[in-house]
């Protein structure tokens, strides 16, 4: 089976985020990279795939060369090659611009199943999966928290308000991961699995090399841009119910203040 | 020139769900900011004779795409039924739920309509006749400022909870115009839906949360987290710490890797406070901590905290409040 994960890098969940002078940007100088969890969920259920109907596991990803090392630990866990789209012009591409991007190089791929995360946890923009699928006009079934997958079809269960639905489609198809690192897993790269990712094959291509011109899918197609950035409004620490107070005492105390000076109950 | 605002509501289980509404206050607002009027979309099986109610929070014609094919959302065949509707006008903007459905439609309808979307929206002003969106990035960290280039068509999905809803006006009923449905051929479909009918809250749309965190030092503990949350009409949550330990399933998950939430009040029990679980849950309204540890970082984010073991606190508060309740 030729299976595509779409990869994004972004800062560790750990990260403190700080504003750039520029009030667009993020500070980026301090900040630990890591393969974008829904994405690490997607490389998991692909080798998982892999295992069960043989085949290929190519990672996709956009970005500057500093990506190269998350697209290497993804080839650890056991992918088996990867494509790196890195174009000063994508620098400041919308979701769609990137999309246009990804779905070309996937076209050249043709793979028989795409999965990427259904976000990624830096800018949340919650697009890239369902846009690539748009524009290779394939199906696609988003949030999964499980995958089953016979060759021909594709299955999952996506969990929505208050239940969850079971989804199906034909290959070739997209899906989008949901769930949590409980779900999926993910498994670590191994030793001899870092000594072999360091000679697996990795392309790096330009737009031009996709067919692509810079102003169909870089900054200056995008049809929505950051204008500027703010923190959000700093919480102080409040009140400690305390007040030499017994356990009970403090549980009344609490319910009062939240019903009286809180009304939130 | 732009002569509408488009709002999509959603539709599920023969209702309209609330954050619909949300969505068409929201849209009548920017509506009356441009000076264009408001037109819904309601797509599903047996909408029809809902939807006049859209007018009811300010939609003054409603697009309706009425089959048992549209039963349950799959993106394959609601975008192209959607767009079509959308491109029979020029809109000024296009508004959608940011629900779990919502979000994915938007992405892949904004593809089809070459839209630029703003993803899961807080505030949205409209300056000098164009539109400013406000969005959480990095789970609520930080928060950006999106405009559109000229020319571009506004998306904007909004975020369940946070805009005011209107109160309904049922004696303004929009009017309905019933579009031939055309289901597009397609190669993905639904087979099995699964609603829980035990009238849990949903984490992303509850008005109070309860979480339990490390703390809670075991699954069978959470019982009594979850008799607190019955007493208040509560949704229960985790920490990613509870999640991975296999106490909660994962769609109780709060942070970044998670769901972001926003409920009035957020009762942090045993959770420590990780910079990942703050992402999540710090647009709440009030926060209450409850950790043995007066050290947790979680109290430096808490407007009450409790500093007590949560087995012996947990069990005095919830009785208080069903006291509370009784005398009310």
């Amino acid at each position: 089976m030729n299976i595509v994960v779409l990869l994004k890098q972004t800062p560790d969940t750990e990260s403190v985020i700080r504003i750039a002078n520029d009030g667009q940007s993020i500070v980026t100088d301090d900040l630990k990279w890591i393969i974008n969890p829904y994405d690490e969920f997607a490389v998991e259920a692909a080798l998982r795939l892999k295992e069960k109907h043989g085949g290929t596991v190519t990672i996709v990803s956009c970005g500057p060369q500093r990506v190269v090392e998350s697209i290497r630990t993804a080839m650890a866990m056991g992918a088996d090659k990867g494509v790196l789209i890195d174009d000063p012009a994508l620098e400041g591409a919308d979701s769609l611009g990137v999309a246009r991007a990804l779905a070309a190089a996937v076209k050249e791929l043709e793979p028989e199943i795409v999965l990427c995360g259904s976000r990624a946890v830096d800018y949340d923009q919650a697009q890239r999966g369902p846009m690539v699928a748009e524009l290779l006009e394939w199906p696609h079934l988003g949030l999964a928290i499980s995958l089953e997958c016979d060759g021909s079809t594709v299955t999952i269960e996506r969990p929505i308000e208050g239940g969850k639905v079971t989804l199906e489609a034909d290959l070739p198809a997209l899906v989008t991961m949901g769930g949590s690192h409980a779900v999926w897993n993910p498994r670590y790269a191994s030793l001899p699995g870092i000594m072999k990712a360091k000679k697996k094959p990795l392309e790096v291509k330009t737009l031009a090399d996709l067919g692509l011109d810079p102003a169909e899918c870089g900054a200056e197609a995008a049809k929505i841009r950051i204008v500027s950035l703010e923190m959000p409004p700093e919480r102080q620490a409040g009140r400690i119910i305390d007040d030499g107070l017994d356990t009970e005492g403090k549980a009344a105390e609490l319910v009062r203040a939240l019903h009286e000076e809180a009304k939130v109950i | 020139m732009a002569d509408c605002v488009f709002v999509v509501a959603e539709f599920r289980g023969g209702d309209f769900r609330r954050v619909s509404y949300e969505v068409a206050s929201e849209g009548r607002k920017i509506a009356d900011a441009l000076g264009v009027s408001l037109y819904g979309i309601a797509v599903g099986s047996g909408v029809t004779e809902k939807a006049a109610q859209l007018g009811f929070y300010g939609v003054d014609k409603v697009f309706v795409a009425d089959d048992p094919a549209l039963e349950s959302y799959v993106a394959e065949t609601y975008v192209p039924v959607i767009a079509s509707i959308i491109e029979q006008a020029d809109p000024a903007a296009v508004l959608l739920p940011a629900s779990v459905d919502g979000k994915d439609l938007s992405a892949r309808l904004a593809a089809r309509l070459e839209a630029g979307l703003a993803q899961d929206c807080t505030e949205v002003v409209v300056e000098d006749g164009a539109l400013k969106a406000k969005r959480p990035i990095f789970a609520g960290k930080c928060l950006a400022w999106c405009e559109w280039a000229e020319g571009a068509l506004p998306m904007i999905s909004c975020r369940p909870n946070v805009m005011d809803c209107r109160d309904a006006d049922a004696t303004r009923q929009a009017e309905v115009e019933t579009v031939p449905v055309e289901i597009p051929e397609a190669r993905s479909r639904a087979t099995g839906v699964d609603l829980d009918t035990s009238g849990k809250v949903e984490l992303t749309e509850a008005e109070i949360i309860v979480s339990g965190g490390r703390g809670m030092k075991a699954a069978e503990n959470f019982a009594i987290l979850e008799e607190l949350a019955k007493e208040l009409g509560a949704a229960v949550g985790a920490s990613r710490a509870a999640v991975d330990a296999g106490w909660r399933p994962h769609s109780d998950q709060v942070g970044q890797t998670g769901k972001v939430v926003n409920p009035n009040l957020y009762i942090a029990v045993g959770i420590s406070g990780a910079i990942q679980h703050l992402a999540g849950m710090g647009s709440s309204k009030y926060i209450v901590a409850v950790n043995k540890d007066p050290e947790a970082p979680i109290f430096t984010k808490a407007d009450y905290g409790v500093v007590e073991d949560l087995f012996k606190f947990v069990p005095a508060f919830t009785e208080e409040v069903r006291k509370m309740k009784s005398t009310c």
